[in-house]
């Protein structure tokens, strides 16, 4: 049975890896329980208090008490689900309420919220950019990014990892009168780094024919004088025509989003299939989305704290002799280079004994086939717990030999 | 032969940095099984590729090219377009 060939046989190669791999003794990087979480920053793993590095809980909003006591309040008055589609049973007040936030938040006239970030991108992408239509994106694009050029119709050209200039010799490259959707992400969340969107948006207007998008998903809360994202740190909002982002990263719980300023934005709603044909967001999540981005409005305290803890963690770590993903911090995304499999996941595992959850990332998912752990941090670290985190850094990086 | 022969050896030089088995190249030579190139490899190698010959070769079209006579006569489609 197990040895015939079937359906399952082209993942036989990954099969064997991961069994070599368990094989030694090490714990499964990516099958962790949280048994109990504490605060967003703390969780119980195997019966042990964990300082979490690996959220992107940037703001810390999961246990806000105004935004815990909202999505109670909707639980007990709306109930658990809606069991329905945004274009038909599916829309209640709190979705319209968490739209009507939004749209404060990013200052645009319409916003339109999808069940998961990932259905933002699939939905957008694939809806925006039709057949003879082109979508240019860059390499390192997020897996929903491509996922939604697949699913649509468009031609799909890559250009090279935040290369300005491979960007705008590939639009010089295609044909002037076909519509275009440039699509690029403020953080880049793999290594942490940023786009030079200033450079990349004149590239872009330079030729005929296209639209932007970037995704913000990385960048909402922690960049730009109201947390709209790294397009509006760099001031190149009037230039950007759709902003994407995501509830499950600053705003703490589930969902995604598109914002526009577009006149025709909202007959969106009637023919973007991620959109139409799944139910829409329980209501106590849309009440806690619309809490938390409202208060995010007025987060500047936790935005500077944020920044702190990122420079003091990157700094530490290059000081302990680390090799990270950029040379200066760019975001709350601090990427820890290791060799290889077996050094990533020893790193890991050592981290983890210790006290410290960070995620493991591998090829594909990774640039340049780099096997590295991914550090995000939070508004709510405080000062001791980064002081701690440095400590069981150095203290696995020794044990491991990643640092002398 | 006709102007085949010098884009299949353009194409070739630009295979030789990613052949590090030393595959001899024919029509027939397939990125996935005979030069066991992974989907970062083919990413760098198109790249290059489009900037010798300026072109673009989508991604779409890339998911049909499997050998490197298939990538050539791409090309050479791609050239007189």
């Amino acid at each position: 049975m197990t040895n015939s060939r079937d359906l399952f046989s082209k993942f036989d190669a990954l099969i064997a890896e991961r069994e070599a791999l368990l094989a030694t003794g090490v714990r499964d990087p990516f099958a962790i329980v949280m048994d109990e979480v504490k605060s967003p920053t703390l969780a119980v793993i195997k019966g042990k208090d964990t300082i979490l590095l690996g959220t992107y809980n940037y703001m810390g909003m999961t246990f806000d008490p105004d935004v815990v006591a909202a999505g109670k309040k909707a639980l007990d008055d709306f109930g658990a689900g809606t069991t329905g589609s945004r274009v038909l049973n599916g829309t209640y007040q709190g979705h319209r309420e968490v739209e009507d936030a939004l749209k404060e938040f990013y200052g645009t006239s319409s916003a339109m919220v999808f069940s998961t970030g990932y259905q933002a991108n699939l939905g957008m992408i694939s809806t925006l950019a039709g057949k003879g239509d082109y979508v240019v994106l860059d390499a390192d694009s997020h897996a929903s990014i491509y996922d939604g050029c697949f699913l649509g119709d468009a031609e799909i050209v890559r250009f090279r990892h935040n290369s300005v200039e491979d960007l705008n010799k590939r639009l010089g490259r295609l044909p002037a009168d076909a519509l275009k959707l440039v699509v690029l992400e403020g953080v880049y969340s793999m290594l942490g780094d940023v786009a030079p969107l200033p450079q990349m948006v004149a590239a872009v207007r330079s030729h005929e024919n296209c639209m932007i998008l970037v995704d913000e998903a990385h960048g909402m809360g922690f960049f730009g004088a109201h947390g709209r994202g790294v397009y509006e740190e760099q001031g190149v909002e009037k230039d950007v025509d759709f902003v994407v982002g995501t509830f499950s990263k600053s705003v703490g719980t589930v969902g995604g989003f598109c914002v526009s300023n577009h006149p025709k934005f909202e007959i969106l709603r009637l023919v973007c299939r991620p959109y139409v044909f799944t139910a829409s967001l329980p209501p106590s999540v849309v009440a806690t989305a619309a809490t938390s981005i409202r208060k995010l409005m007025h987060a500047g305290e936790k935005r500077a704290h944020l920044w702190k803890n990122s420079q003091r963690l990157h700094k530490g770590l290059t000081d302990l002799g680390f090799t990270l993903g950029t040379k200066e911090p760019q975001s709350a995304i601090i990427a820890v280079i290791l060799t290889d499999q077996a050094q990533a996941v020893a790193m890991w595992q050592t981290l983890l004994e210790l006290g410290l959850y960070v995620n493991m990332a591998r090829p594909p998912a990774t640039p340049a086939g780099t096997f590295l752990l991914r550090c995000s941090l939070c508004a709510e670290h405080s000062d001791e717990q980064v002081g701690q985190i440095i400590g069981i850094f150095e203290a696995a990086g020794r044990a491991v030999g990643v640092i002398a | 032969m006709t102007d085949r022969q010098p884009i299949f050896d353009t194409v070739a030089a630009q295979i030789a940095p990613f052949n590090k088995k030393g595959i001899e190249l024919t029509d027939a030579t397939s990125f996935a099984t005979d030069l066991e190139w992974d989907s970062l490899t083919v990413m760098d190698f198109v790249a290059a590729i489009e900037d010798e010959f300026d072109i673009i070769i989508t991604m779409n079209m890339q998911a049909e090219i499997e050998t490197v006579g298939q990538l050539v006569d791409a090309v050479m489609k791609l050239q007189a377009a």
